[in-house]
């Protein structure tokens, strides 16, 4: 870590209680003016937790609503890929590495977490970069890493194959199931299905993901309002960074503004970061990714470009691995969930056959799906 | 449940539907189902209690995997208001182990006797080939002497308040900063200590003391998720009020934890009628790792068997039991 860097500087001052109900008090000023109700989508799992997890909705008047996005990169990976980690992590001399949450999601055969009670050898890390050390201290085995994750942690992917290309590393290979969130958001407006009507007209504003435009910038936002006539405010995960977004964005309907605008200024920028950018293009290439609950979003997902297939896990374990799609639990409505279209407490089996211990759907095992927050902070809220 | 995952240890709530669908099952009887801390036998006058310890790594920031054998079944017996007595040890070592190391753990152990003032009087050794067990498993039993009756967590009621003795999490935060691939740097310290020194004078001052517990893993929530759930009260905290370390606030924001569910090896939390409060405040605040000791919350009928968070700008939340392997978020 950063030496300059305390520690503490990574909440100091974002959760200050006189400077939250400042805020509170502001929109509740604000909102009487706006005549009708404003839907926000946070379209980040991140921002989900935070909401639930202070309290958020509490200090809102009735006339500010939040619904959840399809922001977790947990929360939103089909069961076939889930199934592609666990069967690679059963294969001979292979050792698994991914992040986090990931060791528990369910696929159709078990998680990542039955996997290594069987034996299989599955690690999570910190950081991507862990994986050259496994690889080195284990040259007889293959290090697998199954990549996850939204812009935020797609850089780290990079260079991790940046460092085993260069180091010439042969035991490391890559799984990749990258998506990027701008596509998704279009999709949830622009989708022609059954729902259209229903959800099309529900989405009022944005908060999107400051982790995100940390690295591509806020200008992958552009278009929402341009285009789709939604204001995006980018917003940090703090509370206080919420409740300013909050606020800036109710502050734009009464102005009669329609904007892209930045709360977290204390990183992101119009551009973002371009040596991140570049390394992405450099790598990947990108493609259609299934999401679960919501189906083909064309371009959403990123691939490993074809002169790296060598490095490929899919390219090389493709006889052992799923092609059939599998479907869903039956009373799982996660895809409501994530398209904004149905809160947690409306699926028939939450709190009861479903929660965190013995998730059915992948909303209640990621920590920052909404089911699972809605589960752990959610009961006392309104 | 068909097989045993690492959730299953977590000391939450897959760790308790382990304990209670496989081993309370079987063993069921008027002792055991009290699930105290320690186990009260012979009309209350002794306090018995075992624990297996193993650590990754074994030796860190304030601690190794040795001093915490001993303080964690001396503190399950203080937690009865009973004075440690007599220990048995028992090692699985991994062939290969260096017995350099292994002096180093028992060194530890002989210290933190000493402060305990309790012996070793049996013990044994089992060596088991490489990979059969992760370098060193270590077991320790007690016997302790119950010097104030009746301390049980099935007794709060709405006259108590909660106190917890110092700032959470230290323990946890110090092992996840240790693992490997962290590479952060801190002055951070496991909170591992012995909690019987300060027990013995909150006894002394003639503190009547409705429950004691010291939060080890599943940390302060999982103490006062069962405290609530044995009582069957409400127990309403101030989240300004519980002292957290700033680095510990931070790691748990690197990683996505909350302070009050990870692991300490030397910290307590107490229910006890409120006129008694200031004075164990004055009590612990003679002692160095208990100094910052906090009135955090107070007891209702609010939400039954349930603890609620307040935050400093008014709003609340449940605190719930710590489920699932605590593992990092994703970004
Ligand atoms: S990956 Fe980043 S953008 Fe997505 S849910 Fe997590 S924090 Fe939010
Ligand atoms: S409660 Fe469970 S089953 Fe229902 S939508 Fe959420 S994750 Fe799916």
């Amino acid at each position: 870590m950063n030496d300059e860097l305390e520690l503490k500087d990574l909440y100091d001052g974002f959760r200050d209680a006189d400077t939250i109900k400042a805020f509170a008090k502001i929109i509740e000023e604000d909102a009487k003016k706006l005549g009708k109700t404003i839907n926000i989508m946070e379209v980040c799992g991140g921002h989900t937790h935070t909401i639930m997890k202070y309290g958020i909705p509490q200090l809102l008047p009735d006339n500010i609503n939040f619904i959840h996005g399809p922001g977790c990169p947990v929360c939103i990976m089909p069961k076939e890929r889930i199934d592609s980690a666990y069967i690679l992590s059963l294969q001979e001399d292979v050792i698994l590495v991914t992040l986090g949450d990931m060791i528990k999601v369910p696929g159709s055969k078990g998680s990542l977490q039955d996997a290594r009670a069987k034996g299989a050898d599955v690690r999570f890390v910190y950081s991507p970069l862990d994986c050259i050390k496994i690889a080195k201290e284990n040259p007889s085995k293959k290090v697998i890493f199954f990549a996850i994750g939204f812009e935020t942690t797609t850089p780290m992917t990079c260079s991790l194959l940046e460092a085993v290309v260069k180091q010439e590393i042969n035991n490391v290979y890559f799984h990749i199931n990258h998506v990027t969130v701008p596509e998704v958001m279009k999709e949830l407006i622009d989708s022609r299905d059954e729902h259209v009507d229903s959800y099309n007209n529900r989405i009022d504003a944005f908060l999107g993901p400051s982790h995100v435009s940390v690295i591509s910038g806020s200008k992958i936002y552009e278009q929402f309002p341009e285009h789709y006539k939604r204001p995006v405010v980018v917003a940090g995960f703090e509370p206080v960074d919420v409740m300013q977004a909050i606020s800036m964005l109710v502050k734009q309907f009464i102005e009669n503004r329609c904007e892209l605008e930045i709360e977290y200024k204390r990183l992101v920028s119009y551009d973002g970061n371009k040596r991140a950018q570049e390394m992405m293009d450099k790598y990947f290439k990108k493609v259609m990714f299934k999401w679960r609950g919501l189906g083909n979003i064309p371009t959403s997902g990123l691939e490993l470009k074809d002169e790296y297939n060598k490095y490929n896990a899919k390219e090389i374990y493709k006889d052992v691995l799923p092609i059939e799609e599998i479907e869903d639990h039956k009373l799982c409505i996660c895809g409501d969930i994530l398209r904004g279209i149905a809160n947690p407490p409306d699926c028939t089996v939450f709190g009861t056959a479903c929660k965190p211990t013995k998730p059915i759907g992948s909303c209640m095992v990621s920590s920052e799906g909404a089911c699972a927050a809605y589960y752990k902070y959610g009961n006392l809220l309104k | 449940m068909k097989t045993v995952t690492l959730a299953h240890g977590n000391g939450g709530a897959e760790n308790q539907e382990l304990i209670s669908k496989v081993f309370y099952r079987a063993f069921k009887n008027d002792i055991l189902n009290k699930s105290e801390d320690a186990a009260i036998i012979q009309d209350g006058s002794l306090a018995f209690t075992t624990d297996s310890f193993t650590v990754s790594p074994l030796f860190f920031n304030g601690a190794d995997i040795g001093k915490l054998a001993v303080c964690g079944t001396c503190n399950d017996l203080a937690m009865m208001g009973a004075k440690p007595k007599y220990l048995t040890c028992s090692v699985i070592i991994e062939e290969g182990f260096e017995i350099k190391s292994l002096e180093k753990i028992v060194r530890s152990m002989k210290e933190e006797l000493a402060k305990n003032d309790a012996i070793v009087v049996s013990g044994d050794t089992k060596v088991v080939p490489k990979g059969s067990v992760d370098k060193i498993f270590i077991n320790t039993t007690g016997i302790g002497e119950v010097q104030q009756k009746g301390i049980s967590s099935n007794a709060i009621s709405e006259d108590d308040v909660i106190i917890v003795s110092r700032d959470v999490g230290a323990h946890g935060a110090t092992i996840f900063a240790a693992r490997e691939g962290m590479d952060i740097n801190t002055d951070l310290q496991s909170d591992c200590a012995s909690l019987w020194i300060q027990v013995k004078a909150l006894l002394d001052a003639g503190i009547k003391i409705t429950a004691l517990r010291d939060a080890t893993r599943g940390g302060v929530s999982a103490v006062l998720n069962e405290w609530a759930n044995q009582s069957n009260v409400c127990i309403e905290v101030q989240e300004e009020k519980v002292p957290v370390a700033d680095e510990v606030k931070g790691i748990c924001e690197l990683l996505g934890f909350e302070a009050m569910s990870l692991a300490n090896e030397g910290t307590f939390v107490l229910a006890l009628p409120k006129e008694e409060a200031q004075k164990v405040l004055d009590v612990l605040a003679q002692f160095d790792n208990s100094k910052n000791a906090s009135i955090i919350g107070s007891v209702s009928q609010a939400y039954e068997k349930r603890v609620v968070l307040h935050s400093p700008w008014g709003t609340k939340r449940f605190l719930e039991l710590p489920t699932g392997e605590l593992l990092p978020r994703i970004c």
